[in-house]
Parts: structure tokens; C-alpha cells; sequence
């Protein structure tokens, strides 16, 4: 009885898992077995980037309640951070998959760190202020990191801002190159690793959301001023949100950049930040199989559109638009009802009737 | 007088990014949504003017008023169409809407009036007769004043922003605070279901706020490719956001606010770039934003928010 | 809630059957063609470039120029081409996107991407794909490279480049400057965040130093922040700069000419090919541009026959004057026809064997074209073919020796 209780969360969540795990093994199939495009199969990748991105967004402003629209700042620094291991593991470690690992998780722990210092002036703020201060410290990443040099020879690592002044030895490298990103790398994502980056984030998200920490989040965002007089600490837990979800971030960003063969700094711009929000939004705040869907969705969109030619981009935002207005619009939402109601109540005739027959033999 | 002289591009920027502002400002306090198509109307006046003064030949002032009209429609329709059905729904999905409302106008506009860049006219000169060290007179157009005998120049456009910035700026206040639309629209920024009990009709308030943020949008549109003439379909999408940022910067959902958080940011942006980096600057602008966040969290001129339990 | 997430779903189901009708529109074109290897006749060339998005006037220029090129080459009833132009919005991912698109659609030739980072992504994959691309317009050198550590640095054998390289501009540019005793002290404007701008300044620079040319200012912009030149200039002025050097698309360029002028600065103004284009700008003042010198291989105004055909075609159908971007297009698609006719190359042939078969070629033969005549490619894929001097006098290029 008790499972009964508690079964609207756990069946999200395993409904969630489940479907994450069907998908995968669905596509992985017909990836192996060659009957995906090439344009699909090139896809899974970044899919799953943009999915790890839309669900930890979604944990910043479904779960916590910010709005965050900086949150491509915390892929670029997984990307180049990840990328930047990679490369200088290239040799010493010879399993793609090791070094892909050691890369996302660099990535990850570069962005919590980052998330956390950003999270100290942020956290102090509310709603839309909160907002434009993580678009400013997205711009500001995107400015650093177009302006970073890191290479790499026997010494060490290098590192010089605005000019190159690494004064590499021969034989060093030069890993970010400013303006121009890092380029030649190495194409080690795989769809698998990025099956098991969604998976993993999900778990951690579930058992977040679950536990005592979490239901203090979301005390937070349901009304602060309440949880803060029951003494619920609102910078600790807001804090444990923020960075958590940028570490995913950049355990994303690291996957995205290393199924690239070049990575630069203007990719993790505003519109993308907004793109990931899109994601959040459309799929349902809080709602993380919304997200997914949401991500996988829309990333598919654009590249199905092809057949309108010059109308594609036209045809996208016309889509997100009626999206938007079908999903938010009570009159639509209604209509919809309606419709879900007569379904039902057909269905319900013809299992009665099924049923009936059933009895009868 | 460089300095002068880099404060006088600071200020002709900031006077743009305040007039964009005023449209974000307006729309948000009484809507208190984001609306981040406002920088691609603002294109779509551009153009409009463009086209009515370059291909039909019409004097600059009935071109800037065929722009604020067309804008001003295109604002309506796109309220009526997109955001009105969601009056009920949450700040976020309006929010989503706008920047897909964002999209369809740049690539409308692309697709309209190609990605090649169109050089907008100069408005804002006068033609003077001079003559050449050879003795014969010709007619040269003038687009600025010359003070301390050469050292300090400002150009008529930067005039004419600041003074445009100003008139709407006092003209708003005067609108906000006289007219009865204005103490509606006033109303309902402070409290909707109060202002409706009242016999306000809140839809029509938020429609006409629309109206007036995008007929605003064209003239800053003009203001903004007089200054800086080239234009493109994603002309309006970084002075948006940067207009954003200076609507939040001096307090949103304030007038003057915006107009101060507009020149504060033109001016901290030219600066930065002069004094030390041109590579970092709007990392520096940014920077200089969130340190003001922090000291001041609602912005310069904004009211603090009382919180209710 | 039941409501909201049935409303989603709903939503979601009718963004899958958009796309599932997508896909299946497009099925009977990406289905492979070997089963059934004469109906072909057409050679597949495909290319990626900005369509849409801030970088979409050079895009569309390629996919202009390319459409003409193969209408010509079609109407001439030898060799056929069908072109098919895919969006990369100036993006690595989606450039990849589109290159998987066409890898589906069969493409047997590429014309590479149009810009360089999207570029740098495709030619990966084609080099593992073995499909033969020529970009027209591309001009990092990181496109070519296939290993950087390499000692010496390895080159993919299947990339070739229509444009020359950056490095080869900003080193010719600054020889030139030296050579023609143009100025000593120099100040240079470039786009902090753009390759083909950091590219070029990197070699004017090393070049620069090495020839004892003073760079007296140095300042830069990027994306977002590339209106407002009062500072750049400025600088430039006050530091004394005779020359400045733009190595830039003509957009940006367009401003800084007219904002300098506002700040009453007249230097000598020296720049790359992206300058290419300034004077086609619709309601553009020409007399801006007086004087500025660049180094372009293709000259729209030039008396040449095959390029006034060719401009006036481009004019009839698009109502805009080419640009280099174009030229270099036009040069591609006629390199192409040039090196399968004379290869020998049949449409039935594999991707993989007109690879091998164009390789051949490429380092072999010699092209005349728009942008230069006897142009030759090297085995890292560059171009030879001399940049000629160009001076705007009177709003039209007059050529510098």
C-alpha cells in the first residue's frame, strides 16, 4: 500500500528512465544496424548534449524557480575546459572513452566551479534581476574565453588572456588559440557515453528533487519568505541547485565540443542560452521527460524543415510560436480537453465492450 | 578633449540604447513581460523608412512617419496574434513567444529584403557652400559642429538623439501621469485585478502600451541607422539586448530609468573600449552591470519591491 | 495538470508528425542510388554555407553564383550537375547537420562550407567519407590541416581551397604596403572574434615586424559590438597612424569609413578581399571609399568578357552585383567541370572514386577563371593565383601594379 502512496513521483521518475533507456536502445539498433540517415545518426550526439543542457536548465528555473538566461556560459566553460583535457591527455591516456570521461567530468567540475563563484553574487538577487546578471555573466564568459590563449609543452600549462604570451617551448601546443577556438580535435563523443551523461544527471536530478535538500528547494521557490522562516537556509540550498545544474552543463558542453572537430566561444552565445530555455519551457517547468522530448524535438525540427528551403527558419519560428499558443492558450488547451475527453470516452465504451466480450466466452 | 569627445560617443550611444529602453521599460512595467522581439521592430521601422525615403523618394519626416505607422500596426497585430491568447499563461511562455516572434521577423526580413546590407541615408546633415584652396565653390554636406576651433566635434545626429530621447522621455511621464489611458496603464502596473475591479479594461491598456513601445520602436530604428548606417535583418537583435540590459541596469519599468541606464551603459561602453580594451569591453559593460546589481539590486531607479507574506 | 501535459504532448505529437512528414518527403531523395546506378545523370554536388543569420549575405552569394554556374554548365549538354545548397547559419553543428543531409542525399562532390570554422567541422567528416570538396570561400588554413602535430604538419589530400589562404593575405598585404612605400606607421582594426580576420592580422603582423613597418594602434571589435567605431578611430588618429589596415568584410568596413569621415580622418585605408563588395551596397556613398586600396582577385567592373556575363546573369536573376564570394563560386562549379571532363569521370561513379580521380586533377591541372587565370592547386590543397591590387577611384576599382 505504501508504494501506492508515494506512486506519483516514482512513476514519473521510472516512466522517465524508461524512456530514456527504450529510446536509447531503439536508436542504438538502427544506428548499428545502418538504417538511420546519416543526418539522424550524426545527431544523437548533440542530442544528447542538448538534452543534459534542457534538463539541468530545467532544475535552475523548474526546480529552484530563477530564470537563468546564461546557462551557455556553463557549456562553453565544460567545452573548452573538457576539450582542453582531452587534448592534454591525448597522449598519456590511450582509451577514447577514458579521456572522454576525464573530459566531461573536467568540464563538469570547471562549471560547478564556475557556477558556484558565479552563484555567491547571483543567488543574493530575485526574478528578472537574477536573470540579467546570468546574461551578463554568460557574455562575459563568451568575451574570456574568445580571448584566452592555453597551451601546453613539458612546462605545463600556459595561459595568457588577450595576446598569445604562452612562449611555448618546440614541441608545446597551443590548445585555445583566442579568437579562433580550439580546432583539430579529436572526435571521441559517443552516443553511448551520451546515454549514460543523461542518464546519470536524471538520477542525480530524481534524487535531488526526493530528498530532504530538494523539497527544501522547492519550498523556495513555492514561497521564500515562508521556507526562510522555518528556517530553511535559502543561500546553501539555492546554491546546491545552481551549481549542481551547472556541473551538468558542463559535463555537456564537454560532450558537445568533443564530437566536434572545433570548438569557439561565439557557439555558447545569448541565443543559445535561450534556445536551452525554449527546451525548459516548451517541455513544462519541472517536467523533466517534457524537457527531453522538448530538446530532442526541437533540435530534430530545424534539419526536417530542410524541405522549405529558404522558408525554413520562417516555418521554425511560426512552429515555436503556435507551439507555444497551443500548449499555453486556455481556449486551445480546452479544445484539446475536449477532444482527449471524447477519446476517452470512446476508448472507455469499446474496452467495456471488449470486456463484456470477454466475459462472454 | 579626447575624453570629451569619447563621453560624446558614449552619450550618442547610450541615448539610443535609452530610447530602445523606454519601449522594453514601458511594455514590461505594465505587461511585466519581456519582450524581445522589441529590437526586431525596431529593424522592421529601419527598413521601413529605408525603402520609403531611398526607393519612393519621400522627404525623411513623412519616411519616419510612415515607419512609426507601419510599427505601430505591426505592434497591434502582433499583440492581437501572439500575446494576447496568453494573457493567463505564465511570464515564461509569453517570453518564449517573443523571441519565436523574434525570429519570424528576422527571417521575414531576410527573406523580404535579402541578407545584403542596405545603407541608410543621412538625415541629419546640412549642405554648406565652401571654397577650395583652387578657387571654385562647392557644396558640401555637413553632418556636425565643430567646437574649440576643430578639437571637439558632435555630429547632428547625436543632437538630434539626445533631444528626441528627452522630448519622448518628458512626453511619456506627461502621458503616464495626465491622460486617463495613462492612469490606467499606471493602474495596471501596480495591481491588475485592483485596476480591473475599477472599471479598467486591462486588455485594451496592454494592447494600446503595445501600440506606443512599437511606434517608438520605429523612431529609434531611424535614430539607431542614422547613427550607425548599415542595415541588416539582425540590425535590431544585439541593441535590443543591450537595450535590455539598460532597461534593467536603471530600474525597469521606470521612465527615466531607462534614459539614465541607457547613457550609463553607452557611456561605460565607449570607455571601457577607449581606456582599457576594446577586446573586453562588453565584458567590462557586464561587469560594471552586475556590480550595480549587487549594490543596488532593482536597478538605479527602481522602486524596491515590498515583499508580502 | 493532467490537462497541461496532455496540451504538451498533443503539441509535441504534431512537432513529430512535421517532422516525420519531413522525412518522409524527403525519403525517396536520400534513399541511395546504387541499386539502380544509370538514372543518374547528374553528378550530386552539394555545399553548406549561412543562409540565414548574420552571415547570410556570404551564403547566399555562393548559393547564387553556384546555381548560375550550374545552369550553364547544364545548358551546355555535356557534363551535368545537380547543386543542392544546404543552411549551416555559420555553425559547426549545424554545418554538420547539413553535411550529413546531403551525405544522404548522395553527394558525390562538395563544395566544401562557405565559412571557415563550419568548414574546419565538414572537411573532417569528408576526409573520413572520402568526399572531394573545394570551398570557394573558406580561407583558414585549419581547413586544410589534417594534423597539426604532425611533424611535418599533414594536409588532408581531399580538401582544396578557391580562396587563398589568410596567411598568404596578411603577409602579401603588408609586403605590398612595404613595397610601395605606402606608410610606416600603421594601425590595424580587425574583428576579435571572427578567424578569417584574426588569421589575417596574425601573418600582417608577423610580416609588419619583419619589414619594420610601425603598428601604432591595434584595436578590435566582435560581434554585438560592431557599430560604434568612435574609439577605433580615434586611436588610430591620435597615435598619427598614415595607413589602416582593415582586414574585414566590407559590412563593418562600411561604418568605419563613414565614422571616420564624421571624425574628419583621412588615412589611407588598405583591405583584404572581404572588402570585395563595398561599392554593391545598396545606397552606399561611394566617394566613402575613395582611395581605399585592396587586394581582390576578382573585379566586377573589369572590361573582362566572361566576368561582364557573368555579372549581368547575376544581376537579371538575383538584382544585386556579385561579389568575390560569388566569383569564387562561379570558379568552383567551372573547376569542377574542367577536372571531371577531363578526368573522365561518369555519374555512376562512387564518391570515393571521383575522389581519387579529382585529387589527381586538382594538383595537376590548370584553371582560368573569374578570380585569376592559370591558377594551380599545391598538394596541401592551396590555391596559387595572385591577389591583384586594387584602388577605388571614382567608385570603381582601378587596378594598382
Amino acid at each position: 500500500m505504501t508504494v501506492k502512496r508515494i506512486s506519483k513521483n516514482t512513476r514519473t521518475t521510472f516512466i522517465t528512465y524508461g524512456f530514456v533507456a527504450a529510446a536509447f536502445a531503439v536508436l542504438q539498433v538502427l544506428n548499428s544496424s545502418g538504417d538511420l540517415s546519416p543526418l539522424l545518426s550524426g545527431m544523437l550526439i548533440p542530442i544528447c548534449a542538448w538534452v543534459v543542457m534542457a534538463i539541468s536548465l530545467n532544475l535552475t528555473v523548474g526546480i529552484l524557480g530563477e530564470l537563468s538566461l546564461g546557462h551557455a556560459g556553463f557549456m562553453s566553460v565544460g567545452a573548452f575546459m573538457g576539450t582542453t583535457a582531452a587534448i592534454a591527455l591525448q597522449r598519456s591516456v590511450e582509451s577514447a572513452p577514458l579521456r572522454l570521461a576525464i573530459a566531461i567530468v573536467v568540464g563538469a567540475v570547471f562549471a560547478a566551479i564556475v557556477g558556484f563563484l558565479i552563484g555567491i553574487p547571483v543567488l543574493r538577487l530575485n526574478g528578472d534581476y537574477l536573470a540579467i546578471v546570468t546574461l551578463a555573466f554568460g557574455e562575459i564568459i563568451k568575451s574570456i574565453f574568445t580571448n584566452l590563449y592555453v597551451g601546453i609543452d613539458e612546462r605545463g600549462f600556459h595561459m595568457s588572456l588577450l595576446k598569445d604570451r604562452t612562449d611555448l617551448l618546440p614541441g608545446g601546443k597551443l590548445i585555445i588559440a583566442g579568437p579562433m577556438g580550439i580546432g583539430g580535435v579529436e572526435r571521441i563523443s559517443t552516443f553511448i557515453a551520451g546515454f549514460v551523461l543523461i542518464m546519470i544527471c536524471l538520477i542525480v536530478i530524481f534524487n535531488l528533487v526526493n530528498s530532504r535538500a530538494g523539497r527544501a528547494i522547492m519550498a523556495l521557490r513555492d514561497n521564500r519568505i515562508a521556507a526562510e522562516s522555518v528556517g530553511i537556509s535559502v543561500t546553501k540550498y539555492k546554491m546546491m541547485a545552481f551549481v549542481t545544474s551547472a556541473a551538468m552543463a558542463g559535463g555537456a558542453g564537454a560532450l558537445f565540443a568533443l564530437n566536434y572537430s572545433t570548438v569557439v566561444a561565439n557557439k555558447f552565445d545569448f541565443n543559445n542560452s535561450i534556445l536551452v530555455l525554449v527546451f525548459v519551457v516548451l517541455g513544462g517547468l519541472g517536467n523533466m521527460l517534457g524537457s527531453i522530448i522538448a530538446a530532442a524535438a526541437l533540435t530534430i525540427l530545424p534539419e526536417a524543415l530542410r524541405q522549405f528551403a529558404d522558408y525554413r527558419m520562417l516555418v521554425y519560428a511560426i512552429v515555436l510560436i503556435l507551439v507555444m499558443l497551443g500548449t499555453n492558450n486556455p481556449q486551445i488547451k480546452n479544445a484539446f480537453a475536449t477532444c482527449f475527453d471524447w477519446l476517452k470516452g470512446v476508448f472507455r465504451k469499446q474496452s467495456a465492450k471488449v470486456s463484456g466480450e470477454r466475459k462472454e466466452v | 578633449m579626447s575624453f570629451l569627445n569619447f563621453l560624446i560617443s558614449g552619450i550618442s550611444l547610450g541615448s539610443i540604447y535609452a530610447i530602445i529602453a523606454l519601449g522594453y521599460t514601458m511594455v514590461y512595467g505594465i505587461a511585466k513581460m519581456l519582450n524581445f522581439a522589441h529590437g526586431d521592430v525596431i529593424m522592421v521601422g529601419a527598413y521601413i523608412c529605408f525603402f520609403a525615403v531611398s526607393r519612393y523618394s519621400l522627404p525623411p519626416l513623412v519616411g519616419i512617419l510612415v515607419a512609426m505607422v507601419i510599427c505601430t500596426l505591426l505592434g497591434i497585430i502582433i499583440e492581437k496574434l501572439a500575446y494576447k491568447p496568453l494573457r493567463a499563461a505564465p511570464s515564461l511562455a509569453v517570453l518564449i513567444t517573443a523571441i519565436g516572434v523574434s525570429y519570424f521577423l528576422q527571417n521575414a526580413a531576410q527573406l523580404l529584403w535579402s541578407s545584403n546590407p542596405k545603407v541608410f541615408p543621412m538625415f541629419f546633415q546640412r549642405m554648406v557652400s565652401k571654397t577650395t584652396p583652387d578657387g571654385t565653390v562647392q557644396i558640401v554636406p555637413v553632418n556636425g559642429i565643430d567646437l574649440f576651433g576643430g578639437e571637439l566635434r558632435v555630429s547632428y545626429v547625436t543632437i538630434v538623439t539626445i533631444l528626441v530621447c528627452l522630448i519622448i522621455m518628458l512626453a511619456l511621464t506627461a502621458f503616464t501621469g495626465n491622460t486617463k489611458m495613462g492612469k490606467a496603464m499606471r493602474a495596471c502596473s501596480e495591481d491588475k485585478d485592483a485596476a480591473r475591479l475599477m472599471g479598467i479594461n486591462v486588455n485594451t491598456t496592454i494592447s494600446v502600451t503595445f501600440a506606443i513601445g512599437s511606434g517608438l520602436a520605429a523612431i529609434a530604428g531611424v535614430l539607431l541607422c542614422s547613427a550607425y548606417p548599415t542595415l541588416v535583418p539582425t540590425t535590431g537583435s544585439m541593441p535590443g539586448i543591450k537595450a535590455f540590459t539598460a532597461a534593467v541596469f536603471g530600474g525597469i519599468g521606470s521612465i527615466p530609468g531607462a534614459l539614465l541606464g541607457g547613457l550609463m551603459l553607452g557611456v561605460i561602453e565607449i570607455m571601457a573600449k577607449a581606456y582599457v580594451s576594446t577586446q573586453l569591453s562588453d565584458a567590462i559593460v557586464f561587469a560594471v552591470l552586475i556590480i550595480v546589481l549587487l549594490v543596488k539590486p532593482t536597478g538605479l531607479l527602481g522602486r524596491p519591491v515590498r515583499e508580502k507574506v | 495538470m493532467m490537462k497541461k501535459a496532455l496540451a504538451f504532448i498533443m503539441a509535441m505529437v504534431m512537432v513529430l508528425a512535421l517532422v516525420a512528414c519531413g522525412n518522409s518527403n524527403t525519403d525517396p531523395q536520400t534513399a541511395p542510388d546504387d541499386t539502380t546506378p544509370t538514372e543518374t545523370t547528374a553528378f550530386k554536388i552539394g555545399g553548406t554555407g549561412p543562409l540565414t543569420g548574420g552571415a547570410a549575405i556570404y551564403g547566399n552569394a555562393v548559393k547564387n553564383a553556384a546555381e548560375i554556374a550550374v545552369e550553364e554548365i547544364n545548358a551546355l549538354g555535356g557534363i551535368q550537375f545537380e547543386l543542392r545548397f544546404e543552411d549551416d547559419q555559420h555553425d559547426a553543428e549545424k554545418a554538420l547537420n547539413a553535411y550529413n543531409t546531403l551525405k544522404g542525399w548522395g553527394m558525390q562532390i562538395s563544395l566544401g562550407s562557405v565559412t571557415s570554422k563550419p568548414c574546419e567541422a565538414t572537411a573532417t567528416e569528408a576526409y573520413k567519407d572520402r568526399i572531394f570538396s573545394l570551398t570557394p570561400s573558406a580561407s583558414s588554413t585549419a581547413v586544410l590541416v589534417l594534423d597539426s602535430d604532425a611533424d611535418p604538419v599533414t594536409y588532408k589530400d581531399n580538401m582544396f581551397q578557391m580562396c587563398f589562404t589568410d596567411p598568404n593575405q596578411g603577409s602579401a598585404s603588408a609586403q605590398y604596403i612595404f613595397d610601395k612605400g605606402l606608410a610606416t606607421k600603421v594601425a590595424v582594426i580587425w574583428k576579435s572574434d571572427d578567424v578569417y580576420s584574426k588569421g589575417i592580422y596574425d601573418t600582417f603582423t608577423a610580416k609588419a615586424a619583419e619589414l619594420g613597418i610601425e603598428i601604432v594602434s591595434d584595436t578590435t571589435f566582435a560581434d554585438g559590438n560592431d557599430t560604434d567605431f568612435s574609439v577605433q578611430i580615434a586611436d588610430a588618429q591620435s597615435k598619427g597612424a598614415e595607413l589602416v589596415f582593415l582586414p574585414m568584410y566590407y559590412t563593418p568596413a562600411s561604418l568605419i569609413f563613414a565614422q571616420a569621415k564624421a571624425a574628419g580622418f583621412a588615412p589611407k585605408w588598405f583591405g583584404v578581399d572581404g572588402m570585395d563588395g563595398i561599392l554593391t551596397l545598396e545606397g552606399f556613398e561611394t566617394s566613402l571609399a575613395e582611395g581605399v586600396i585592396l587586394l581582390t582577385p576578382f573585379n566586377a567592373d573589369s572590361g573582362d568578357a566572361k566576368t561582364a556575363a557573368f555579372v549581368a546573369k547575376y544581376q537579371e536573376k538575383f538584382g544585386e552585383v556579385p561579389t568575390q564570394f560569388a566569383a569564387d563560386a562561379y570558379d568552383c562549379v567551372y573547376a569542377y567541370y574542367q577536372a571531371l571532363t577531363a578526368a573522365g569521370c561518369t555519374t555512376d561513379m562512387s564518391a570515393a572514386d571521383i575522389c581519387s580521380a579529382m585529387i589527381k586533377q586538382f594538383t595537376t591541372m590548370t584553371f582560368d577563371g573569374l578570380t585569376g587565370e592559370g591558377m594551380t592547386w599545391d598538394a596541401t590543397g592551396a590555391v596559387t593565383k595572385s591577389p591583384k591590387g586594387m584602388v577605388i577611384e571614382n567608385g570603381a576599382y582601378v587596378g594598382l601594379d
